[in-house]
């Protein structure tokens, strides 16, 4: 990796549909270490935002504590980040969603981050249903104090020193289905043919979608026992391809009938997947977490579109809020003025 | 027996088992006074309980317009044998006591000292309704009808305020009105009315109270109406005594003012947070992407929003609390109140912290400044306390009428847009261009190309870029002093009367005494009494923090200053002894923690006792003797 990041561009780079290069949604270098999964997930990320084509301004990336939580200052460098407390992300995303509900709002954050200190908020958020995308940068252990297991380490997996994890992990993505998340995914930082796409669909989404990927820690974590390696990831991943086809774009792509389902999202954009065998369905809730768990019984990552619900009712919706987002509004709309306190004042007399 | 007499200057109590229903027989009591434009202050003194324990509500009456807690009861109301003997012991000598004697007193717990009336209010309740609901709850309107003949309580008022509160139900209004002439009549035939202590409309009233057109209401509502002059959006909570109400009352306006006419939708929103980090985090949030934004909450909430505080005050974001302070620590007496958050609301959060805190002191400064403090808030960006307590927040309070400047625009602070952005000539989140320590911020979404930045609670530049330098750190930590200086002149100034002239002054001291919040009202009060013994006190109180450069002053300028505060510790003694000047030993605590709102007499007998004046030696002598 390299300290400084070159501030040449090629000239000619292709230009998204709103004008801006792939370089535009660039961050600050990474100071995370060589070959963190992480930094994929940063470039999935920017990718895809590129691609939905999204201006940069109207996103906002929200983040707890952690190396996780680093990440939104490598990405999307025009965007406002707010790297906030630990584990405390998804009330500041409440608060920052609720007024200016017109940004696009994605949180990162990681297993520490979410699973422990943060689990309190974070099932709340999930009941809530925010209209976010959530990304949870999954390696099972606490990078920056040097490799402790988190919560959603595996019973049985190895640390670094030797330590087997005595615990059950907490599996972010079944919780996050049980607590009624409209969108729920998995992946792997190393897929980014699948990541990407999930991205877009997240952001896509109306509500709050939820993407647990696994990205392995390659100091604390990468090593033979830990079942959070790269090489124990890539032999049990069991993957789900997804294409993601924005509203505005023709699809051009032909797909087998047999063999793919179209989701349509709230915004017109397809989600399209490859059935796996036992024939794949996203709207079923219960059949998503009994294949979630068959395949962690048979010790395998199962990622993908688990379950999407497009036309849940998003916390806005909830809260019957006003189109206008409340950072927009003046005195007048919000002042009642002394007459009115007049007649307030006649009320306690 | 001397009886005790007063028109218009009395303190009545009543003792009842809490979830009765008497808490608004109560109330009814007390507005029918403030209806006759005689000036009152009544104060529930409750448990942390909904149904069974023991429940006070203190009436005083005060043709001076005094409204804090005088000390001591005239008046004794007493319908809890749980309580019946302390109750009976509390009446001061000459005093009243009315009961219920369906059940015999126990003969020893009668007095001579006092006037006992025994009223059957069960065994009438029972005779007169069958719904056994109504027997329970109009009991408590019975003995208000009996008082109404005792102290001369205009009937006409009673039954205008039954109108007003049961409108359109009409059987309720007869049952109730009913009840009233019940007690009345029954006073009226057995007992001499009207008692040597009564009301009298328009006699001997202090002329304040007579041209005035005061309003009855609680710190808690007006708090809540002052968020929402003040332009808050946003509100974020967790259930807490005796805070909750606040939010309670914020959405109860909302819905009233704040819903688009065009689509019926919400120019608001409230979420019911999972705790108060919570609650505290989506206020920060809110106020980063620049909507208004408020918690309301109570000590033990203060302690779980510290951090979020902490990186409030680094990140330089507006948030607004409004802390209804109770008796901590941990869950204390959490429906008793106090003045005890003051340290832990100061310098809230690890590291080093300050934040901005306003006192108010009555309902219409509730008002005031919880819409100032959003503006507060934005000018500053930063944290801003509002320190109410429960006596204030909960109870009823005759206060002067809310008022409202139409003329006044909302101050957002130092926020560029994107012509802003387009103009400034070199701009960075936290570089000091004005040199007043507050710098320009951006919100989210402005501008495509400028103005974006990443919000941290770590270190960072004057551009925003992390930064572990410790030239960078140092920098930025002594801008947010000096931006607290500039505080200073954005904050209430406190406020300060012209010195009292007295007859024969007895001492040679230059006295001053220090106070705020729901002090204040007894502290005048005490300050009046001792004025009048031949000891001019200088008084001021304290309405924000940081200090204004006159509270130095006011105390360099006395030889003692007495700092009157709720709390065991002297908790803004100890504040200003951090952050002024000052030799310690000049200032002296007159503290009051036992949950009940202090005194004007404990406050009198904690300075005479100081001072050594010679009422405070005859009570040693007394003392001694006995």
């Amino acid at each position: 990796m390299s300290y400084v990041k070159p501030k040449f561009r090629h000239p000619n780079l292709p230009t998204n549909r709103r004008g801006y290069t792939v370089a535009d949604y660039d961050g600050a270098i990474s100071t995370l270490c060589a070959g963190c999964g992480h930094d994929s997930i940063s470039a999935a990320i920017r990718n895809a935002c590129f691609k939905s084509a999204i201006e940069p301004h109207r996103i906002a990336k929200v983040s707890g504590i952690g190396c996780s939580s680093k990440m939104p200052t490598y990405f999307l460098g025009k965007s406002h980040g707010f790297n906030s407390v630990h584990g405390r992300m998804p009330s500041v995303a409440t608060g920052a969603s609720l007024a200016n509900r017109d940004l696009t709002y994605i949180g990162v954050s990681g297993d520490g981050d979410t699973a422990s200190i943060g689990m309190g908020q974070f099932v709340h958020l999930v009941r809530r249903n925010l209209n976010m995308t959530y990304i949870v940068a999954n390696n099972g252990c606490y990078g920056l104090t040097k490799g402790q297991d988190s919560a959603t380490a595996d019973i049985g997996s190895i640390a670094k020193g030797g330590a087997v994890n005595p615990f059950e992990g907490i599996d972010l993505a079944s919780l996050a289905l049980l607590q009624g998340a409209s969108f729920v995914a998995r992946s792997f930082s190393g897929d980014k043919g699948q990541l990407e796409p999930l991205i877009r669909a997240a952001m896509a989404h109306k509500g709050f979608a939820f993407i647990d990927v696994v990205s392995p820690c390659v100091t604390f974590n990468n090593h033979a026992g830990s079942t959070k390696s790269y090489a124990e990831t890539r032999e049990h991943l069991a993957p789900m391809p997804v294409d993601f086809v924005p509203m505005r774009d023709e699809i051009t792509t032909t797909y087998d009938p047999g063999t793919t389902q179209a989701v349509t999202l709230h915004d017109g954009s397809v989600i399209h997947l490859q059935k796996a065998a036992n024939g794949v369905k996203t709207d079923d809730r219960t059949a998503a977490l009994l294949r979630m768990q068959e395949a962690r019984d048979e010790g395998n990552i199962l990622t993908g579109l688990m379950f999407l619900d497009p036309n849940q009712a998003d916390l806005n919706q909830v809260l019957n809020l006003a189109t206008t987002p409340l950072n927009k509004l003046g005195k007048d709309e919000l002042c009642p003025g002394s007459k009115v306190l007049k007649s307030i004042n006649e009320g306690l007399r | 027996m001397k009886q005790i007499e007063g028109v218009n200057d009395f303190v009545v109590k009543f003792a009842n088992v809490n979830g009765t229903g008497s808490a608004s027989a109560n109330h009814l009591f007390a507005k029918a006074i403030f209806r006759m434009g005689i000036p009152v202050s009544p104060r529930n003194i409750f448990p942390s309980n909904i149904q069974g324990l023991p429940t006070w509500y203190e009436v005083r009456v005060s043709k001076n317009g005094y409204l804090g807690r005088r000390g001591g009861v005239d008046f004794m109301v007493c319908v809890n044998p749980q309580s019946m003997e302390k109750d009976i012991a509390a009446v001061a000598p000459g005093g009243y006591f009315l009961y219920d004697n369906t059940k015999p007193l126990a003969p020893h717990m009668k007095r001579d000292d006092i006037t006992m009336f025994g009223i059957p209010l069960t065994e009438m309740c029972m005779r007169e309704y069958a719904n056994p609901r109504l027997q329970q709850l109009l009991k408590n309107v019975v003995y208000v009808g009996a008082m109404a003949a005792l102290i001369d309580i205009d009937f006409r008022v009673l039954k205008d305020l039954l109108n007003d509160q049961f409108k359109g139900k009409e059987k309720l209004i007869s049952s109730n009105v009913h009840a009233l002439e019940m007690g009345y009549q029954y006073a009226t035939e057995n007992f001499q009315c009207p008692l040597p202590i009564r009301l009298e409309s328009g006699v001997n009233l202090a002329s304040h109270i007579l041209e005035s057109d005061h309003i009855l209401m609680n710190g808690n509502t007006a708090a809540a109406l002052g968020a929402i002059y003040g332009g808050a959006t946003v509100a974020a909570w967790y259930p807490i005594t005796p805070s909750t109400s606040v939010v309670d009352a914020f959405a109860k306006y909302a819905e009233r003012m704040r819903i688009d006419a065009g689509t019926g939708k919400k120019n608001f929103a409230i979420v019911q947070a999972e705790d108060e980090l919570s609650a505290m985090g989506m206020v920060v949030g809110a106020g980063w992407n620049g909507a208004r934004a408020f918690t309301a909450t109570s000590g033990p909430g203060l302690s779980l929003m510290s951090e979020f505080l902490g990186l409030a005050y680094f990140a330089e974001l507006p948030v607004v609390l409004i802390n209804v302070q109770r008796s901590g620590p941990s869950t204390g007496m959490p429906t008793r109140s106090q003045q005890s958050d003051v340290l832990a609301a100061a310098y809230a959060s690890h590291g080093d912290t300050k934040h901005v805190l306003l006192f108010p002191a009555t309902p219409s400064e509730c008002f005031e400044m919880s819409a100032q403090s959003f503006d507060l808030a934005e000018q500053l960006q930063t944290p801003v306390i509002l320190m109410t307590d429960l006596d204030l927040g909960m109870n009823d309070w005759m206060s002067p009428p809310l008022e409202w400047d139409d003329n006044k625009e909302l101050n957002r602070g130092k926020v560029l847009d994107a012509e802003g952005l387009d103009t400034a000539e070199k701009w960075g989140r936290y570089l000091d261009v004005d040199g007043d320590g507050i710098c320009y911020r951006t919100l989210p979404g402005t501008h495509p190309s400028k103005g974006a930045f990443f919000t941290r609670g770590s270190s960072k530049n004057e551009f925003a870029v992390y930064s572990e330098s410790g030239e960078d750190y140092v920098q930025n930590v002594d801008r947010l002093l000096r931006k607290f200086e500039t505080a200073k002149g954005y904050v209430p100034q406190p406020k300060t009367h012209p010195p009292i002239e007295v007859k024969r002054r007895k001492t040679k001291l230059k006295i001053g005494a220090l106070f705020f919040g729901t002090s204040a009202s007894p502290a005048y009060e005490a300050v009046e009494m001792l004025a009048d013994e031949g000891y001019p006190i200088d008084t001021m109180r304290i309405r924000a923090f940081p200090f204004h450069n006159e509270v130095d002053q006011f105390i360099h300028d006395h030889d003692v200053v007495f700092v009157i505060e709720q709390n065991r510790d002297g908790q803004m003694r100890q504040l200003i002894m951090n952050e002024c000047q000052i030799a310690p030993d000049k200032l002296k605590s007159v503290l009051n923690y036992s949950g009940t709102p202090i005194t004007a007499r404990h406050i009198a007998g904690k300075i005479r006792e100081t001072i050594g004046t010679k009422k405070a030696k005859v009570v040693a002598l007394k003392r001694e003797k006995a």
